[in-house]
């Protein structure tokens, strides 16, 4: 194999009880978009960690441009021509764009300001990022400084450049921008591996998958030769046919029923005012791009945030809710789109986790027995089917998407009437997300109401019987009926005549 | 502490502490059989050695290192409970909490001063008065603490710095005395009870705890606040009360320890009443196995933790290190223990044992072939 | 938003806006006392007065700007200052020599930075725990070394001691007719150099942009490819070294060791550092605000002693308050700071 830029040859990485990786083979070629796929759990972050010095490798060889290396820090993967950007920023918000850019590279002792800012304002015209150098990097937005993380990377005329889910915080436009931007690295003979859940991206970009699956390989296709469909078999490791017919199309017409909950011009610190209502049983979903204001208006409905003004009548009767226990003694449960900032609380118990939002329900001054709280997560355990070593395992020690169900495990504790789902399934794998997508139907069945958010339209449209589409942080549309499709929904988000 | 967990050791959080306390009692016992039947040195009284004697109040009291231990470590221990409690909600350490209780120390005497005769309601009056003082006190810290949100070391250095003289300002500078049987037998053995009595407060203290943690969910709102408060907000949790609550409780502490101290003396000075004890109180809570980071903790980890540090204090003593010299032996002392308890050494020390038990197993697995 | 358009410079960064408060406060402060106690404060020779009672203050302060800049602290400084004056004044006193007596000093204060460095940065032990332990084994060690005050009785070291800067344009004529030109002690210099040079090394010097890094966000800094490790190491050396020359421009201006020096002197320093608009949490903070951070604390306390306020107790008092007052406006000020780049 000639062009051959990176070479991962056997690695294997264990941590206590677990083998993270297990005879694991990753090649990478110049001027190629690898995109590396797996659930959570199967080991792509570990690999990743590994390439980057965070971890050691316990066994295995790793090769660049034919010679072997050893990567004992990420000063040193740098220094190899590996860089990497990940999901989350990894700047000093304290720092300016320029310092961000420089910091950690390079010889000398002196730190030349003038210069750095000089270069740094040329990278950022040619990438058209839209920011300054000189300004301090807290105050730039989060897509911003994504960016600033990327062309840092750019100029450090990487040979292995590794985008570990870049795009999570990104709107479109930017993603597109993000796109082409790789490309342009590509032709300049790059390797990049591309690290993310979102499907269609990896089919628009990649030139090359390479899936894992429980810290095993599965395999290296060339896109063209490996459909959508079969990659989403292999990462999962079983034919999803369900995946299509998951909602069966009853088209029961929900506004006779009654009005569970409903808000007039509603607003908050962060939300514009809006009006809102969700009937008794319904599922109905919050879309638009990011930052079109969908997560602050549930946040705003939650109490999550300052709560500013507008009505809110809840089974008819009118409701003051600004803080969330007020909305928690109100019925409602929210399920937070940031799931450990906040959602777990990492280091106390499964059993812990689950019984926290029930406990604080109860009152400072009626706790739950511990045989009692104990019964509750064994039972939850077992329904949403957490994998977990005990009820006594701390919930950081679990998967994305376990500690998720733990989450939704604490929320169906309290019985809710109303249940807020912000971005339940995002960042957790495909088999996760389908338990989570029928878990709602499930509840709607039962009587709950649902409101869905995911940055995957695909799934709002399987759950939710009604869309209401964002834009600008003011609410642009609603969807129904017939018109719930793909395309209708796209089209409202981006605007022009609905 | 009932079902200690099956992680690290067997004792979880508990394993630092308890090895530093089994280490020092082990030193003690070599040292007392060197001394004994080695050395053969005539009349050494062991370590270890309890006697029922007669004090000057001729009560039969119980005397010995280890009951100077327990009863000279009771402040410490009361206030490293209050502070387990702040460490764990705000991530952070009071350092006010010996000015605090020079506070309360002064408030208490005051209050006995100004009445005409001490008798038991008197002494409860003053105390609940030096409660209330404290707890003030302490709300101011955990205000600056949870609502303006400013780091708990740089709110309460604050009252560190003048705490002192606040104290001495209550007492118009001076430092009197009380002279009572009944604060005598506070600060020392009430008539007809062998066991010095600030220990059977720090007993009292502790079941309180037990207690608020039985009929109140105080332990898993302070943990979750601790770990993620962010999380802990979107739960319900009202952080913000947790804090001042974990202060006003640490105040409460700090009333009872400033009231033990001051009847100890009989009086109140307010330059060296629990001098320096913030610091004995913070390292009493880091021996405890609790993370200074705030989240999970061990109050009873904290408890043994101040005894190990009194326990280690004493031993010096014994050693007849001087009382001012002592701090240096101490620094080496407590860096061994951390250093043993370092999550780095620890995981060296278990990668090694691994290694050892690895190429064990492989030489027996030889010898069975 | 406006403003920004308007100015070609960028708005201030959280360090200099906390800086420039503390200076307006400290000039705003001492104008004041001009106005309303007058006499003293007119001289220069006040501002050098304060500048050689603090010079090694100030050193100690700057050691735990750089410490808290990179998200640690050191509770050390002043015990370790304590340690070396007493060491360095029984060196002198058996007769020792005037250099070696120097590298002592820094020996000293180079050893407990290195120690407490290796505890923190490779084992991992929490910053407060490993200089809480250093702060009682460096006062236990002066005791043990003298418990009894001792007098430098050396004779170039009291030449080093009495030499003093004259710096005449700035001085007064006192009462009874006589020119007193302004004074200023060799430990003053000491301190403005070391003041000058971490300044430097924070604002120009990769290793001081470093610590910026690793007290804004660890994590990031470690990705970022700084070797946070040798970072953190470097900081705690640099603040034992610190102590060291501090403990010698300690016993430059008393000439004397006694076990009780720079008692508190931590918490000073801290306050100091605070007072100057440094967090805690690190990542910010400069030492052109400790240093006036330091002023400020000092030109309290003389204006406390001048009102007529002789107990000691209104000093500790008065400092506790203008803590508070600082602590809450660097609160609020930030705390706007952040609501507005919310909004």
């Amino acid at each position: 194999m000639e062009n051959c830029l990176l070479k991962m040859r056997h690695i294997e990485k264990r941590f206590p009880g677990v083998l993270a990786l297990n005879n694991v083979d990753f090649t990478l070629r110049k001027g190629e978009i690898h995109a590396l796929m797996g659930e959570n759990g199967a080991g792509k972050s570990t690999l990743i960690k590994i390439l980057t010095g965070v971890y050691q490798m316990d066994a295995g060889e790793i090769s660049i441009e034919d010679t072997a290396v050893s990567i004992r820090s990420p000063e040193d993967a740098q220094n190899k021509g590996i860089s990497t950007v990940y999901q989350e920023i990894t700047l000093c918000p304290n720092l300016t764009v320029a310092e961000n850019m420089f910091i950690g590279r390079g010889n000398g002792g002196w730190v030349r300001h003038k210069e750095y800012e000089k270069r740094a304002d040329e990278i950022l015209k040619q990438l058209g990022i839209p920011a300054r150098s000189s300004q301090q990097l807290g105050s730039c937005s989060l897509a911003v400084q994504q960016m600033v993380a990327i062309a840092r990377a750019v100029d450090q005329k990487c040979k292995v450049l590794i985008l570990d889910e870049p795009t999570s915080s990104l709107d479109d436009k930017e993603v597109n921008m993000l796109f082409d931007l790789m490309r342009d690295l590509k032709s300049k003979g790059v390797g990049i591996i591309f690290v993310t859940h979102f499907l269609e991206q990896v089919y628009e970009v990649s030139d090359r998958i390479t899936v894992l699956r429980n810290g095993e390989l599965v395999g290296e296709y060339l896109v063209e030769e490996l459909p959508q469909v079969e990659l989403v078999s292999k990462m999962i490791g079983k034919e999803l046919d369900e995946l299509s017919t998951l909602k069966e199309c009853d088209e029961e017409d929900l506004s006779q029923r009654e009005v569970f909950y409903e808000a007039k011009s509603l607003s908050s610190s962060d939300a514009e005012p809006f009006d809102f209502f969700i009937h008794k049983g319904e599922v109905n979903g919050f879309t638009g791009l990011l930052g079109s204001g969908r997560s602050e208006s549930v946040r705003a409905i939650f109490g999550a945030d300052k709560v500013t003004g507008g009505d809110v009548t809840i089974k008819g009767k009118h409701a003051k809710i600004t803080r969330p226990i007020d909305a928690m003694k109100h019925g409602i449960g929210y399920l937070a789109e940031d799931r450990k900032r906040d959602g777990i609380i990492a280091e106390l118990s499964v059993r812990e986790n689950i019984m926290l939002a029930l406990q604080v329900m109860n009152g400072f001054f009626r706790p739950i027995s511990r045989s009692e709280s104990e019964a509750f997560a064994d039972e939850y355990i077992k329904v949403l089917n957490i994998k977990t070593a005990s009820r006594e395992t701390p919930v950081g020690s679990l998967s994305g998407g376990n500690q998720q169900k733990v989450i939704l495990a604490r929320w169906l504790l309290t019985h809710p009437d109303y249940l807020i789902l912000d971005e339940p399934t995002r960042g957790i794998d495909v088999g996760t997300k389908l338990e989570i997508q029928k878990l709602v139907l499930k509840l709607a069945e039962e009587g709950v109401s649902v409101t869905f958010i995911s940055s995957e339209v695909e799934e709002m449209l399987r759950t939710c019987s009604r869309l209401i589409v964002m834009r600008d942080r003011h609410i642009v549309g609603e969807l129904k009926g017939k018109d719930l499709n793909q395309a209708q929904v796209m089209k409202t988000i981006a605007g022009g005549e609905a | 502490m009932k079902k200690n967990k099956r992680s690290f050791g067997g004792l979880g959080q508990l394993t630092i502490p308890v090895i530093a306390l089994a280490l020092l009692i082990l030193f003690n016992l070599v040292r007392d059989l060197i001394f004994i039947y080695y050395l053969k040195v005539p009349n050494y009284v062991s370590f270890f050695s309890i006697e029922l004697t007669k004090n000057n109040m001729e009560n039969m009291v119980l005397a010995g290192n280890l009951i100077s231990i327990i009863n000279g470590a009771s402040e410490l221990a009361i206030l490293a409970m209050g502070m387990t409690l702040v460490t764990a909600a705000c991530g952070g350490q009071d350092i006010s909490v010996g000015a605090a209780a020079a506070i309360a120390g002064s408030v208490f005497v005051k209050v006995l001063k100004s009445s005409s005769s001490i008798t038991g309601v008197t002494v409860a009056i003053a105390f609940v008065c030096a409660c209330i003082v404290a707890m003030l006190f302490s709300s101011f810290n955990g205000t600056l603490v949870a609502i303006f949100k400013i780091q708990p070391m740089i709110a309460t250095l604050i009252l560190y710095t003048c705490g002192r003289s606040i104290a001495y300002w209550i007492n118009g500078g001076a430092t009197p005395t009380v002279d009572s049987p009944l604060i005598t037998a506070i600060g020392g053995f009430i008539p007809g009870i062998p066991v010095p009595t600030p220990v059977l407060i720090v007993i009292a203290v502790a079941l309180l705890f037990k207690l608020i943690f039985k009929f109140t969910s105080l332990e898993l709102f302070t943990q979750s606040v601790g770990i993620n408060g962010s999380a802990a907000r979107l739960n319900g949790i009202n952080s913000t009360f947790i804090k001042l609550l974990s202060f006003i409780i640490l105040g409460v502490c700090v009333a009872f320890s400033g009231s033990i101290g001051v009847s100890r003396l009989g009086l109140i000075n307010h330059e060296t009443l629990l001098i320096d004890i913030e610091m004995d109180t913070i390292l009493a809570v880091a021996i405890g196995g609790n993370s200074l980071g705030g989240g999970k903790f061990k109050i009873g980890g904290s408890i043994i933790g101040a005894y190990v540090i009194q326990m280690l204090t004493i031993t010096l003593y014994a050693m007849k290190v001087s009382s001012t010299d002592v701090k240096a032996y101490k620094a080496i002392v407590i860096i061994l223990l951390v250093v043993i308890g370092s999550p780095v050494v620890k995981a060296k020390f278990e990668k090694l044992m691994s290694n050892i038990r690895r190429s064990g197993q492989s030489i027996s697995m030889k010898g069975a072939q | 938003m406006k403003m920004m358009k308007n100015m070609r410079k960028e708005p201030l960064n959280d360090t200099q806006l906390l800086m420039s408060i503390t200076i307006g406060i400290f000039i705003v402060m001492y104008l004041a006392a001009i106005v309303f106690l007058g006499g003293g404060f007119l001289h220069a020779q006040q501002i050098f007065d304060m500048l050689n009672d603090n010079a090694s203050l100030i050193i100690v302060s700057c050691a735990l700007t750089i410490v808290m800049i990179g998200g640690g602290i050191d509770i050390s400084v002043g015990a370790v200052t304590s340690l070396v004056v007493m060491s360095c004044v029984l060196y002198l006193n058996s007769g020792g020599n005037i250099i070696v007596s120097i590298l002592l000093a820094i020996g000293i204060g180079l050893g407990f930075g290195l120690v407490h460095g290796f505890l923190i940065s490779y084992l991992e032990i929490q910053p407060f725990i490993v200089t809480l332990a250093g702060m009682f084994f460096a006062r236990g060690m002066t005791t043990i070394l003298s418990v009894n005050p001792q007098k430098v009785d050396h004779e170039a070291f009291a030449k080093l001691r009495d030499m003093k800067i004259e710096i005449p344009f700035l001085g007064y004529t006192a009462k009874n007719g006589n020119f007193v030109p302004a004074r200023m002690e060799l430990g003053v210099v000491v301190a403005l150099v070391c003041l000058i040079f971490i300044f430097v090394l924070l604002k120009y010097i990769r290793l001081g942009r470093n610590f910026y890094a690793m007290g804004g966000n660890q994590q990031s800094a470690l990705m970022l490819g700084i070797n946070v490790k040798r970072t953190r190491f470097l900081s705690y050396i640099l603040s034992g070294l610190l102590s060291g020359i501090s403990g010698y421009v300690f016993m430059m201006h008393t000439g004397a060791g006694n076990a009780t020096n720079a008692a508190g002197m931590e918490m000073n320093a801290i306050a100091s550092s605070i007072i100057g608009g440094t967090l805690l949490t690190g990542g910010v903070g400069n030492v052109i605000g400790t240093f006036f951070g330091t002023l400020t604390l000092t030109t309290i306390k003389k204006i406390v002693v001048s009102s007529g306020l002789n107990d000691p107790w209104w000093q500790s008092i008065t400092t506790g308050g203008m803590l508070c007052f600082f602590i809450m406006l660097q609160s609020v000020v930030l705390g706007k700071r952040a609501k507005k780049k919310n909004s």
